[in-house]
């Protein structure tokens, strides 16, 4: 039986790698993607460019303004001097916000009376818009703290402290880094099932595989195992990639984060034979795989968190795979989560597996015209 | 006269092979899914589904000894739709709770909170987030800040004294007033379900031809290689129309996305990038020899990239400048900005304008590239 098996794996590695095309795709655009991915997926924002309409001519609006210049999130492009000009700039996206200061900023602040700055922003994307507005108000909040203590003014009675946990400096990459190795470790399992049984349906030769002595098991294995090995040797050039170039913090064990990886495989393979089998041609195995994909990334709490979504939505996530993936990657990434703490997220996937690969598996034999 | 029958005869030819075409797409039918149902499905699960408005993030409320001051800062949370706050007795129960992702935060008063609110160097507040999601983080410290400063208000009125806060952030957002996510997501969206669309109707449709050898057949006919391009173009072209027009009324009376740009530039712009996804789905079918390829390319080259690298969440400005430049690659790039500039700001030509020419560009290479791809391997 083993030899039969490792006959049929061998025959599975050839049909991927033999052709120059398709082992190119395998392996090139996943390090590729890593490496696009890795820099695009921020939240933090970097030289966004931003104008300026000063009116006042006092101090204390250049000392504000200094703080704009010295910060890495913005950009100063413009100049406004009217404000007719305001509108040509941000309808262009040549800024995403315009800084106002009134002509009596300074004057008014001397002498006590509140003063305020005008912040303009795109809306929109309101994430950035928001993030920008965030951004403000932390250099706004620090301005006035060292107005009150340089000009005795009186303090609030009480101030926030902030500390995160796992993630200090609220760098966003390091929570989208450990996504994105779920995301390509996905991609890459889904490249090597999808198509691997509706090609052999639609040119014929899955029937002479069924007439063969291995029996579905034995195939449902065959099938099963060059996805796997491919998927397990990019989820850990992906990780080494995450962590020695990235600088993505690894502090959980490995035995937990591969126990994750080797689960959501099982489960991607599984979902991915699944459809190829149930598909008669490439085209339909193509459209199936999409249709995983798609809505297994943006339902996972990749980019938008799973708790905004509707309860309706939230509850289809439950059948995601990768909803469990990404709860594994960033706690075993971030917060070193212990293997005990990830068991609630572990035996979904096996379950998901298991239940996707018998349905493969049956399908082989049941659906046969 | 002769000329005059070369075009009539080629307009016949171009209708045979659309025929065919079109025969062959209502023969499987898949492809009438992936135009009508896809848009449908996916804008449904998505356009409810993605959302960055955080609203009722489970957070924990410490206080250590309940009073008047604590009672009226907590009380600023449980008004607030932001947050579900749920009380722990100490500290270290509130951060298992934090540890086992049950809360996002856990706000802590001090014993002494009310004795040193009374004294100079004032009383703290201590918040503890999880930073894991940065972004979430950071959504509930301007959140927990914004409380903070409405309670300072209305102590200090209550006190009958005015709040002394040197300079005060006016913010105004300009085309969503209310920042509702949905507002730019939604057109994201319906930018990336029209790339897949138009990839995934026609990645396949000329390796089949070349994988079946019928692509000799059609060569052998007087069908010169543009009228064969532009036969597999005109019908992907209406069955996509017909899933955009799906799409975009959906955004309009579903979501309710305002349309502050006029119809005719929002169907020309997406018919122009329709074009475009089209051609490369033809190009990825012309250059893999085999379904097999074409297929694995769509999957790397479509959904992901649109995703991630178009804008649709990420800001591109923040993006270090090598990764700027391939953003240039990808048309969903252009038709997500046009798409959030017609929907939310109106006729901008600034914008419209050179992304318009961005798609110009861009079907032009691919269709180009086909024909000759094809041409090449006749050869």
């Amino acid at each position: 039986m083993l030899g039969r098996i490792f006959a049929l794996v061998v025959k599975e590695f050839l049909t991927l790698l033999k052709d120059k095309r398709s082992r190119l795709v395998l392996i090139v655009p996943p390090l590729i993607q890593l490496m696009v991915f890795g820099y695009a997926a921020t939240f933090d924002l970097k030289n966004v460019p931003f104008a300026v309409y000063n009116e006042d001519r006092g101090f204390a609006s250049r000392e504000l303004l200094a703080a704009f210049d010295g910060s890495p999130s913005f950009t100063r492009v413009a100049q406004v001097t009217h404000e007719s000009e305001i509108a040509p700039l941000i309808d262009a996206k040549q800024v995403l916000m315009v800084v106002h200061v009134g002509p009596n900023f300074s004057a008014d602040l001397l002498s006590g009376r509140p003063v305020a700055l005008q912040v303009i922003v795109d809306g929109r994307n309101s994430n950035t818009a928001m993030l920008a507005i965030n951004d403000v108000s932390v250099m706004v909040d620090r301005f006035n703290r060292e107005w009150a203590a340089s000009h005795d003014g009186n303090l609030p009675p009480s101030h926030v402290e902030t500390r995160a946990w796992f993630n200090p400096n609220l760098e966003s990459r390091w929570f989208f880094l450990p996504g994105i190795v779920g995301i390509l470790t996905l991609l890459v399992t889904m490249l090597v099932t999808a198509l691997s049984v509706a090609r052999e349906r639609e040119q014929g030769t899955f029937d002479q595989l069924l007439v063969t002595p291995l029996r579905p098991v034995e195939i449902l294995i065959g099938k099963t195992l060059p996805g796997f090995l491919i998927g397990l040797a990019e989820a850990s050039v992906i990780t080494l990639a995450a962590v020695f170039w990235f600088k993505v913090p690894l502090l959980g064990s490995l035995l937990t984060l591969y126990t994750g990886i080797v689960l959501f495989l099982l489960s991607g393979v599984g979902v991915g034979l699944m459809i190829s089998s149930f598909a008669v041609t490439q085209q339909q195995g193509l459209l199936g795989a999409f249709i995983f994909m798609v809505p297994s990334i943006i339902l996972s709490g990749f980019a938008t968190p799973i708790r905004n979504m509707p309860v309706l939505v939230q509850d289809i996530t439950l059948l995601n795979p990768m909803r469990y993936f990404l709860l594994v990657l960033r706690g075993v990434f971030l917060e070193g989560l212990p293997f005990h703490l990830l068991i609630q997220h572990f035996w979904p996937m096996a379950l998901i597996g298991a239940v996707a690969l018998s349905v493969a598996g049956w399908l082989f034999r049941h659906r046969m015209y | 006269m002769s000329a005059d029958t070369r075009r009539g005869g080629s307009r016949m030819r171009l209708r045979g092979l659309v025929r065919k075409e079109f025969l062959q797409i209502v023969r499987d039918p898949s492809s009438i899914a992936i135009a009508f149902l896809m848009p449908i499905f996916l804008l449904l699960l998505f356009g409810y589904g993605v959302s960055l408005d955080s609203e009722h993030i489970p957070l924990a409320l410490v206080v250590e000894q309940p009073n008047a001051d604590t009672a009226s800062f907590t009380a600023a949370f449980k008004q607030s739709r932001y947050f579900n706050p749920v009380a722990y007795a100490d500290t270290r129960e509130a951060e298992q709770a934090l540890m086992a992702g049950r809360v996002n935060a856990i706000v802590v008063l001090r014993q002494d909170f009310s004795r040193q609110l009374r004294q100079a160097d004032g009383a703290p507040i201590q918040l503890i987030v999880n930073g894991v999601d940065a972004n979430t983080a950071r959504i509930i410290s301007g959140y927990v800040e914004g409380a903070w400063e409405k309670w300072l208000e209305h102590a200090a009125l209550q006190r009958g004294q005015k709040l002394d806060v040197p300079v005060q952030m006016e913010q105004r957002e300009w085309f969503n007033s209310e920042l509702r996510s949905r507002n730019f997501l939604v057109p994201g969206l319906v930018a990336i379900i029209m790339t897949l669309i138009g990839a995934l109707l026609t990645a396949m449709v000329m390796s089949r031809e070349w994988e079946r050898g019928t692509m000799e057949a059609l060569l052998v006919t007087p069908l010169s290689m543009s009228e064969v391009i532009l036969g597999k173009l005109i019908p992907y072209f209406i069955l996509g129309m017909g899933g955009l027009v799906l799409a975009v009324s959906m955004a309009l009376f579903l979501f309710e996305v305002p349309l502050r740009g006029s119809l005719w530039v929002l169907f020309a712009t997406s018919a122009l990038f329709l074009v475009t996804a089209l051609g490369m789905g033809l190009l990825i079918s012309t250059v893999a020899r085999s379904q097999f390829v074409a297929g694995l390319v769509a999957l790397i080259a479509t959904f992901l990239p649109a995703f991630l690298l178009s804008g649709f969440i990420f800001d591109i400005g923040s993006m270090p400048g090598v990764v700027q430049a391939i953003t240039h690659l990808i048309a969903a790039r252009y038709y997500v900005a046009i798409l959030q500039t017609v929907f939310l700001a109106g006729n901008v030509w600034s914008v419209i304008l050179p992304n318009v020419l961005g798609l110009a560009v861009l079907a032009s290479v691919f269709l180009g590239l086909t024909w000759r791809n094809a041409r090449k391997r006749l050869e």
